[in-house]
């Protein structure tokens, strides 16, 4: 779950890292009474879950108060990259000397988290990962003892940092350890954290991405999900226990299991289909999650053909084929159906869907030729 | 022989009185496993399953009594890491953990701790491994392979099922097949299952089922290319996955344009093996 700058740097203050003074506003008027408070030039940015929002015209600079709320009334009114911006960030404009990458993330094939830092600040730092990898200075702490002080002393040997600055930069970098670790977050991540005019340190944006599946020890967290970010039918699935990704093609699958429902998406097209989505409906297949299952994926109106693909294990194929014919009862689609069951009890299952109104199959490979057929018409029950 | 799990393999269940544990401990047992024990906090003294596996306060006891030396946990999320710390600290040598959603920093100070006591991890959110005709530790039905010379390893669940069912459809057994779990940071993995493969006398030809994110499988490769004298047949899950999205499976995701299905195959085919374009053709590249 991403988190926007704002609930980031929130978070960042909480832990030591000095953050701009400025104030969250929903308002044209709020974002005036801010820099009102704040006195002199502000800087309004969008709060949107999307990169690239300077690029796309959601960060301006405000000479005063007046300014300001006309800016943030453009900017409230802007979506960037598909997202609709609700809120503004009204903060101080920074007397940027010196721009600093500092992040924190899991690197899966270290088994542990990394900080990186970097003096080319302030920009892309997957691009300059991608072109000067060099300048990204790491280091990885062990998960049982933390982030050591010598850790950080290499980092900023590393990036060069003027030693005036260590001692901030010290308390900055575990500031930062611990809003990733306290939170369980997958990335916390400050760009640019800048050297000021006086000398002092300043995180001037802030990313915090959580871990979904910590989430239920910081419920106070989870309450900040915005929905914007998912299509409403990820949302919807999720109720159900379902886990639904839409694409852009025009068959529709349900599957169970996550790596199957892969390999099953990657078999339409290996027969000249496109899958509509990725779908995975988990350990038994009710008749409740197959219907909630089907009522979604015909929500898309792309949706050509939808293909059944249920490997009975422990789940068998005969209450699965109950399941189907429970919900085509409830849903009735319009669509023409493929269902492919296999492993356990799969022919008991399929002798009871022979009946019903759907094309049956026995192999992975039959079951996407069909389905591919059946989407194009060339195929009818 | 097999990898991992065979007939002398002594299994203590830790949460075994949940609804998931009792259910798998009986399907275990009627594979044939010997299931010597299981722990619930609070239950020690009492039997479960028609009297036929003693119940324990902890692992260690139930190892101390037992001679247990293997491990599998149906723990829920949130008492997982502990589950697996109490594990690693009870006196087995090997340890399953079937969990899902298990929070990654929990298994970034999990993994540290078991390479530090030297303590062999399975998982976790993976179905754990079966060596048919010998013992299931996990929930792979039993009746879906046969004994042979076949060794599977898996990032997946159902469909390692797939594989293992078209390769009994053609008469095809396995020596054992592990599901080594979906998640981004786990145990066992799929250079430490082709290294037992290879050492395996019964095993002759082996099957990788890899699927997108993460670079383990070009790892596999590399491996496979320097030491594997036996056959690899490959499949690879995810390859119409879009970037960014997490398919499934937590560490099922192409980021940062790493991961992708394009860049493993090429790894693999690289190194030797044959990569099959869809799961029902892994049984005639293995013949062939």
């Amino acid at each position: 779950m991403k988190l926007h700058e704002y609930q980031s740097k929130q978070i960042f203050a909480q832990y030591g890292v000095p953050v701009p003074k400025g104030r969250v506003a929903s308002t044209p008027a709020e974002a005036r009474e801010i820099a009102n408070e704040l006195g002199g030039r502000v800087v309004v940015k969008s709060q949107v879950l999307v990169g690239g929002r300077g690029k796309a015209g959601g960060i301006k600079l405000a000479k005063d108060a007046e300014e300001a709320e006309k800016l943030a009334g453009e900017i409230l009114t802007m979506s960037i990259k598909g997202l609709p911006v609700r809120k503004v960030l009204v903060d101080p404009a920074a007397d940027i000397q010196t721009e600093i990458y500092l992040g924190i993330t899991n690197d899966r094939a270290a088994r542990r988290p990394v900080l990186m830092g970097s003096a080319a600040g302030g920009v892309d730092i997957e691009e300059v990962a991608a072109n000067t990898p060099e300048k990204i200075i790491k280091v990885h702490i062990d998960p049982l003892l933390g982030l050591q002080d010598y850790q950080i002393l290499d980092l900023a040997l590393g990036i060069e940092l003027p030693k005036e600055q260590w001692t901030e930069f010290n308390a900055v970098c575990q500031g930062l350890w611990r809003a990733y670790k306290e939170n369980d977050a997958t990335l916390a991540e400050v760009n640019p954290l800048i050297i000021q005019g006086d000398g002092h340190l300043a995180a001037i944006d802030g990313k915090m991405i959580l871990d979904d599946n910590a989430l239920y020890r910081h419920p106070e967290l989870a309450e900040k999900r915005d929905l914007d970010v998912e299509a409403e039918s990820e949302t919807e699935a999720n109720k159900f226990g379902l886990t639904y990704i839409k694409l852009d093609g025009e068959i529709g699958c349900m599957v169970n299991g996550a790596g199957l429902a892969m390999a099953t998406m990657d078999i339409i097209k290996h027969f000249g289909g496109e899958p509509a989505n990725f779908l995975d409906i988990g350990g038994g297949a009710t008749a409740e999650k197959v219907a909630a299952a089907i009522r979604i994926i015909l929500k898309d109106p792309n949706v050509k053909a939808v293909l059944f693909n249920i490997f009975g294990g422990i789940t068998r194929g005969d209450v699965v084929a109950q399941g189907i014919l429970a919900a085509l009862e409830e849903v009735k689609p319009s669509v023409p159906l493929v269902v492919r069951l296999a492993g356990t009890n799969a022919e008991e299952g399929r002798a009871m869907l022979a009946g019903a109104d759907m094309l049956t199959a026995e192999t992975l490979a039959e079951a996407a030729q069909k389905a591919v057929a059946a989407a194009t018409g060339e195929l009818k029950k | 022989m097999s990898i991992l799990a065979d007939k002398h393999t002594r299994l203590v269940v830790q949460g075994i009185t949940g609804r998931e544990g009792l259910f798998h401990t009986e399907q275990m047992l009627n594979y044939g496993t010997q299931v010597v024990a299981g722990t619930r906090p609070g239950k020690g003294g009492e039997w479960v399953l028609d009297d036929k596996v003693p119940v324990f306060d902890s692992v260690k006891v139930a190892v101390e009594a037992t001679g247990a030396n293997t491990s599998i946990i149906f723990v829920p999320a949130k008492g997982a890491k502990d589950a697996m710390l109490e594990a690693a600290d009870s006196g087995v040598e090997f340890v399953v953990c079937l969990t899902e959603h298990i929070p990654v920093q929990d298994m970034m100070v999990v993994r540290a701790y078991y390479d530090q006591k030297g303590v062999r991890l399975l998982g976790p959110n993976c179905p754990g491994l079966l060596t048919p005709g010998e013992a299931k530790v996990g929930i792979i039905p039993g009746d879906i392979a046969i004994p042979g010379d076949v060794g599977v390893v898996s990032r997946s669940g159902t469909l390692t099922y797939e594989v293992l069912f078209a390769l009994k459809l053609h008469g095809m057994g396995s020596s054992t097949c592990v599901g080594i779990g979906g998640d981004p940071i786990n145990g066992t993995n799929f250079i430490d299952c082709l290294r037992m493969f290879e050492e395996d006398p019964q095993t002759d030809r082996v099957v990788l089922i890899g699927e997108i994110g993460g670079t383990d499988e070009e790892k596999a490769a590399e491996f496979i290319s320097r030491e594997m004298t036996k056959r690899v047949v490959g499949f690879i899950a995810g390859k119409t996955a879009p970037p960014g999205k997490r398919m499934g499976h937590a560490g099922a995701i192409v980021e940062g344009g790493e991961g992708t299905a394009a860049e493993k195959v090429k790894a693999l085919e690289k190194a030797g093996v044959r990569v099959a374009d869809h799961p029902e053709q892994i049984p005639d590249l293995l013949a062939d």
